[in-house]
């Protein structure tokens, strides 16, 4: 017999010194203290007075801390002992796509012929990049069924806006500019869509999901007409559910005149298996930092690509990377809608992306996607009967399940078993999303964890609901977390009493 | 090839046998046949190991010049500072680069103190009591800035500086075309500085400090152009001139977006970079992206959250202000600590070494024949000059010498920055260069 193996996903070891609150930054500084130091240049050594107009030159320097780069190395290094990240276990946070990032794309990005390149070097000199930045979009146009590609929105919801300019170019293109005014999206979107729509310059139509948790086609031909600019959908949708009738709503809205735009936020569930263009979208937005993982960086860099089908590429945002007969430019396709990034998006993170790609090829993608949708569905089966599963139906990446019997019999709440979960050495699903499902839970393990961490998730939450059975009550979960470097944030404090610099502690 | 899924054969056996699925196949049920692809169907090449994919990215960065093959010149928002190894060392720490949105406070008081650290150094560089959390780079944060101002004013003229940085501009015009604002341009006068006042009301008055020529633009005068119109003041702001330079928050803006790029972040070719975002206090309720506050956990401990969240788009949905959901949170940590290996002195010494730069070469410069001042108003660490041949040529030609010379502004005008690592010998190199090219 082989000894019983351990879940390499669980965190519930880490180690941690003491409660105290770690003292701030500007806590630390001491008048006089430096950590920084310059290059030997040989320039002249000129005065401010001598290089500046008196009427512009500061009377002292702003008031940054004055730390040792021995106290500034501790701080910044104990912060990170308070945090939780996928590198310490299992993050599974509906919707995000928290995989394990490969060190392979950190490495290439600290690359010196990646990093060190200006934004504004003249094409000539940077061919490597340009063959970068082509390559990639090649790849993702083939991934998604489309024609060509913007790189520069820096995050999906900047995708989003973008690909709705692209739609507002499209329409005033054919002269209906004026006549277009809506845009339709399923209540179950994230809430970046409807956001996007109205800085988009349409307003938002919300179409209901039927009782099997996609778009109800009937109450979407309901609201279809000619002054539809077009709809915007994820697919698999936020339960984490495939529109299985997905061909038809994009024929309903292209048959009035109208453009679908496909939210890539859960383009991991589906890599290699089909791809957007085949369903009939015209425009696509991809989060690398999901599906291409780029590591999310406590909330950004991302970086949101755009892909269209081949009419709409001359409305692209520019200058693009193409390729030459003898080698590689830039170019602004002549309709362009404009630049919507200072430069050319957020590269660095572009190339991590492009690496993953590389990394997996076309194979290793599409395993990619079999094994988020195998893990996902392996843990939607293990909790049946401990949650409820509002739509328990084959699922793709994600799938939602819900404290709602339970909070009736013993008041456990969606948040509660957040909270009590990390207890346990497991980062929470996504709570109360999506909005049609009450009590929810959005759990999307990814593809890079374990059988036997998915198996130790399984037995946690179910302990979790058990500890509520037997006890009669949440009280347990209410009083969670204990383990972690502070309690239960007081959220309604810090609205109620908002300090959001040093400066305003005792205002 | 290389494979990041741990799963074995006898894994997904077991799986698929837990869910009564008899192959992987069988997952993709609710995938209709007609669009559903057999494997290997999609045009990718086969995976590689990691060896070969480092590999090949080797051979990419190897087909770029950088450093010292092509020592850099060039600014217009992107610019070539030294970045503290601190930086890279602890910024880099798997916790800070692998955590998401901070949705879950108690075990994210790491990321969420890091960045409340950040608000306060932006405040404090700005002169403005609120700064959120970031944005993605200068010019989607002069954007949101715009748009701030026109949500506050109900004004949807926007009447930004012809010294603002062209791209700033066209991220503005851009996104201009679905919130319907209407942007205006204010000319500048001889010395390069924008010639206020300007006729009608306006939204948003928006400024560059200093601006795209280099030139320190008085943001006193743009402050009485703004309440002449009725306006609210934008100012992008270059951060690290406020190592010398008045923050423009005491000088009456009511919005400051910039770049933090400067402070410790490679070119990366452009991005991620970060957006700042300050403002009056009185505008926190229209404050786009996230704000961290501070307040105290079950025990009474200091604690850290993302507060006023019922601003943001995912509560405010079609009702919100901005669509901001990821920003650039592992950016601000650099930014954050960069400022801290800097402090007070090391901010001043930086700005101040970049002027003495800027001060030498721009002398060098126009010792040459030909090559005139495009501009006569006082600069910092960016400068502009015509040439006597067109400038696209010149930076041509100085790249076969070394260089990346600067960035053309129309035919003949080029702009030049120098920061702090640029040497002596490296000013007076460029200057024979650009001797030897322009003649």
């Amino acid at each position: 017999m082989s000894p019983p193996m351990s879940p390499g996903g669980r965190a519930a070891s880490i180690p941690l010194m003491g409660r105290d609150a770690e003292p701030t930054l500007f806590e630390l500084s001491a008048p006089g203290r430096s950590a920084a130091s310059f290059r030997t240049t040989g320039v002249p050594e000129w005065t401010a007075e001598e290089l500046v107009p008196a009427e512009f030159l500061r009377s002292e320097a702003p008031p940054l801390p004055e730390v040792s780069e021995r106290d500034l190395t501790a701080h910044f290094t104990r912060l990170t002992h308070r945090q939780y990240a996928v590198d310490l276990g299992a993050y599974p946070l509906g919707s995000c796509t928290m995989k394990y990032n490969p060190k392979l794309c950190d490495e290439v990005a600290t690359l010196a012929g990646l990093a060190a390149a200006h934004p504004a070097a003249p094409a000539a000199t940077v061919q490597g990049w340009l063959e970068l930045l082509v390559a990639l979009e090649t790849a993702l146009c083939e991934i998604t069924g489309m024609a060509a590609a913007t790189l520069q929105p820096p995050a999906g919801a900047a995708g989003e806006l973008t690909g709705l300019l692209l739609m507002r170019a499209w329409h005033g293109a054919h002269g209906e500019g004026q006549r277009r005014t809506r845009v339709i999206i399923p209540d179950s979107a994230h809430g970046t869509n409807p956001a996007s729509v109205t800085l988009g310059g349409y307003t938002v139509t919300t179409v209901p999901s039927d009782e099997r948790g996609c778009v109800d086609l009937a109450a979407l031909r309901g609201v279809l007409g000619d002054d539809v600019a077009g709809i915007m959908l994820t697919n698999p949708n936020t339960l984490g559910l495939f529109e299985e009738e997905i061909v038809d709503i994009a024929a309903a809205v292209h048959d009035v005149g109208g453009l679908v735009y496909y939210d890539g936020a859960n383009l991991n569930a589906i890599l290699g298996v089909c791809r957007p263009g085949d369903m009939g979208f015209d425009i696509v937005h991809m989060n690398l930092h999901k599906t291409f993982a780029v590591p999310h960086g406590g909330g950004g860099p991302g970086a949101g690509p755009v892909a269209v089908t081949a009419p709409l590429a001359d409305f692209l945002p520019g200058p693009r990377p193409v390729r030459t007969g003898s080698g590689y430019a830039w170019t602004t396709p002549e309709h362009s809608i404009g630049r919507v990034h200072g430069w050319h998006g957020n590269t660095l993170a572009l190339a991590r992306a492009w690496s993953y790609i590389v990394a997996n090829g076309g194979d290793g993608l599409r395993r990619v996607a079999e094994r988020a949708v195998l893990n996902a569905t392996w843990l939607r089966h293990r909790l049946r009967g401990v949650y409820d599963i509002p739509f328990d139906r084959p699922n793709m990446h994600e799938f939602v399940a819900s404290t709602t019997a339970l909070k009736k019999a013993t008041g456990l709440r969606a948040a509660d078993v957040a909270k009590r979960l990390l207890e346990e050495g497991f980062h929470a699903p996504t709570v109360y999303f999506p909005l049609i499902v009450d009590e929810a839970l959005m759990i999307e393990p990814t593809e890079t964890e374990s059988l036997e961490t998915l198996a130790a998730l399984g037995d946690a939450l179910q302990r979790i609901a058990d500890e509520a059975t037997s006890a009669g009550n949440a009280d347990a979960a209410h009083a969670a977390p204990r383990t972690t470097p502070v309690g239960r944030v007081d959220e309604a404090r810090a609205a109620r009493h908002l300090i959001a610099t040093f400066d305003a502690r005792g205002e | 090839m290389a494979d990041f899924t741990p799963h074995t054969a006898a894994d997904i056996a077991s799986m698929l046998d837990f869910c009564g699925l008899a192959s992987l196949d069988e997952l993709w049920t609710t995938v209709p046949a007609a669009i559903r692809l057999a494997a290997g169907t999609l045009d990718l090449d086969p995976g590689r190991s990691e060896p070969d994919t480092i590999a090949e990215f080797e051979r990419l960065a190897a087909a770029n010049r950088v450093g010292a093959e092509l020592v850099c010149f060039a600014g217009g928002g992107a610019y070539d500072h030294d970045v503290a190894a601190v930086v890279r060392r602890v910024a880099f720490r798997a916790e800070y680069v692998t955590a998401y949105t901070p949705y879950q406070p108690e075990v994210a008081q790491g990321v969420l103190q890091a960045l409340f650290e950040y608000q306060t150094l932006v405040a404090r560089l700005t002169g403005l009591p609120i700064a959120n959390a970031s944005l993605y780079d200068g010019a989607t944060a002069a954007v949101e800035g715009v748009n701030l101002a026109v949500a506050a004013t109900a004004n949807q003229r926007v009447l930004v500086s012809a010294a603002v940085n062209p791209r700033t501009v066209e991220v503005i015009r851009t996104l201009a075309a679905g919130t319907g604002h209407v942007v205006d341009v204010a000319p500048l006068d001889r010395s390069g500085a924008t010639a206020w006042p300007v006729q009608g009301s306006a939204g948003a008055v928006v400024v560059q400090y200093p601006n795209y020529l280099g030139v320190i633009e008085d943001v006193s005068a743009a402050r009485a152009a703004a309440d002449a119109a009725g306006a609210f003041l934008v100012v992008i702001m270059d951060p690290v001139a406020m190592g010398l330079l008045r923050s423009p928050g005491p000088l009456g803006a009511d919005v400051v977006v910039g770049d933090g790029q400067v402070f410790g972040t490679p070119l990366s070719f452009g991005g991620p970079y970060v957006g700042l975002f300050a403002c009056r206090q009185e505008h926190v309720r229209r404050l786009p992206g996230r704000l961290v506050g501070e307040t105290v956990d079950v025990n009474g401990t200091t604690s850290y959250v993302t507060t006023l969240r019922t601003r943001e788009q995912d509560i405010r949905r079609e009702k919100a202000s901005s669509n901001v959901c990821t920003n650039q949170t592992l950016i601000a940590v650099c930014c954050a600590i960069q400022l801290g290996w800097l402090g007070a002195s090391g901010l001043r010494e930086m700005a101040l070494r970049c002027a003495r730069g800027t001060r030498y070469a721009r002398e060098s410069l126009l010792g040459i024949a030909g090559v005139e001042p495009l501009v006569d108003g006082p600069v910092l660490r960016e400068f502009a000059v015509r040439t006597p041949v067109p400038a696209a040529t010149v930076i041509d030609r100085m790249a076969d010498e070394g260089f990346l010379a600067g960035i053309a502004i129309d035919d003949d005008g080029l702009l030049i920055a120098v920061t702090e690592r640029r040497t002596r010998d490296e000013i007076d190199r460029f200057a024979a260069a650009m001797d030897k090219v322009t003649r």
